[in-house]
């Protein structure tokens, strides 16, 4: 339970400070510990697999693709006056409208938890290991599976078809 | 031993956070960034899920979710990095035009 709280708390406050950050580059260090809380967690659940794939894949590759981009861009802040002077989150008009958006879905998702009937702690688990899951992502999920292999080709091409910088001098003369 | 509304709680206020940082930030990378802590909430209840109701099923739809993660991850930043080319900026204020 103490590690439980321990590291649900290490990821709200570490989410709370990703959105709180004015530069990027913070941003997604935190949002990295974030997932390091939230590997823990998996733990917690007896998810091992999920664990790994969490640090491996998310922390790994796709947070290392985030700070690739905010250190490419080389545009670390919303650095205009007006930025300067009033931090993000307090800014009037609109963006409140948002915080209250935010703060009611949170208000009504935990009304609507702590409304339903108390869940009591988890039963023994069956064994659940990597090879179980392997097995049944190549056996239930094939086709599924398949086609994410699909998508992430259409990803990656689209990637780079968007990112490519224009070599000819286009039609409206832009470069 | 922490119960399974525990867990949800946890995850609705990580997808709250997510949300609120969509509506409330101005700059693209950290608006993508808010919705990965979104979809880590999701995962983060499958998980949770898949473990009360004790099958592999969770574990399973977070690697999809993971990968689905990545391609848009690729993709929202090459549209990022395009659109900086064009403007200089990270402000989504600055992208009204639908064509330039």
């Amino acid at each position: 339970m103490t590690l439980f709280y321990l590291f649900a708390a290490l990821a709200v406050v570490s989410s709370l400070l990703v959105i709180a950050q004015r530069n990027p580059i913070y941003s997604v260090l935190l949002l990295i510990a974030s997932f390091g809380a939230l590997s823990g967690l998996y733990v917690l659940l007896e998810a091992p697999f999920a664990a790994v794939i969490q640090i491996i894949v998310y922390a790994g590759a796709i947070m290392v693709l985030f700070l690739f981009v905010v250190m490419l861009l080389n545009a670390p802040q919303e650095d205009t006056e007006y930025d300067v002077r009033v931090h993000p989150l307090m800014r009037p008009g609109p963006l409140k409208f948002g915080a209250a958006l935010a703060v009611l879905l949170a208000v009504e998702l935990v009304w609507a938890l702590s409304s339903a009937p108390p869940a009591s702690a988890f039963g023994p688990l069956p064994e659940i290991t990597v090879t179980t899951i392997g097995r049944t992502l190549f056996t239930t999920y094939a086709f599924p599976f398949e086609v994410t292999s699909l998508l992430i080709l259409v990803a990656m091409v689209g990637a780079v078809l968007m990112a490519r910088r224009e070599e000819h001098s286009g039609e409206r003369g832009k470069r | 031993m922490p119960s399974l509304n525990d867990y949800l709680v946890l995850s609705a206020l990580l997808f709250a956070i997510g949300a609120g940082g969509v509506f409330m930030r101005r700059n693209l990378i950290t608006i993508l960034l808010s919705i990965e802590i979104m979809l880590n909430a999701v995962n983060l209840t499958f998980v949770a899920f898949g473990r009360a109701l004790g099958t592999a099923d969770g574990q399973i739809i977070v690697f999809f979710v993971m990968t689905v993660a990545a391609a848009e991850a690729a993709v929202g930043l090459a549209i990022v990095i395009a659109l900086f080319r064009h403007r200089e900026s990270l402000n989504p204020d600055t992208f009204k035009a639908l064509k330039w």
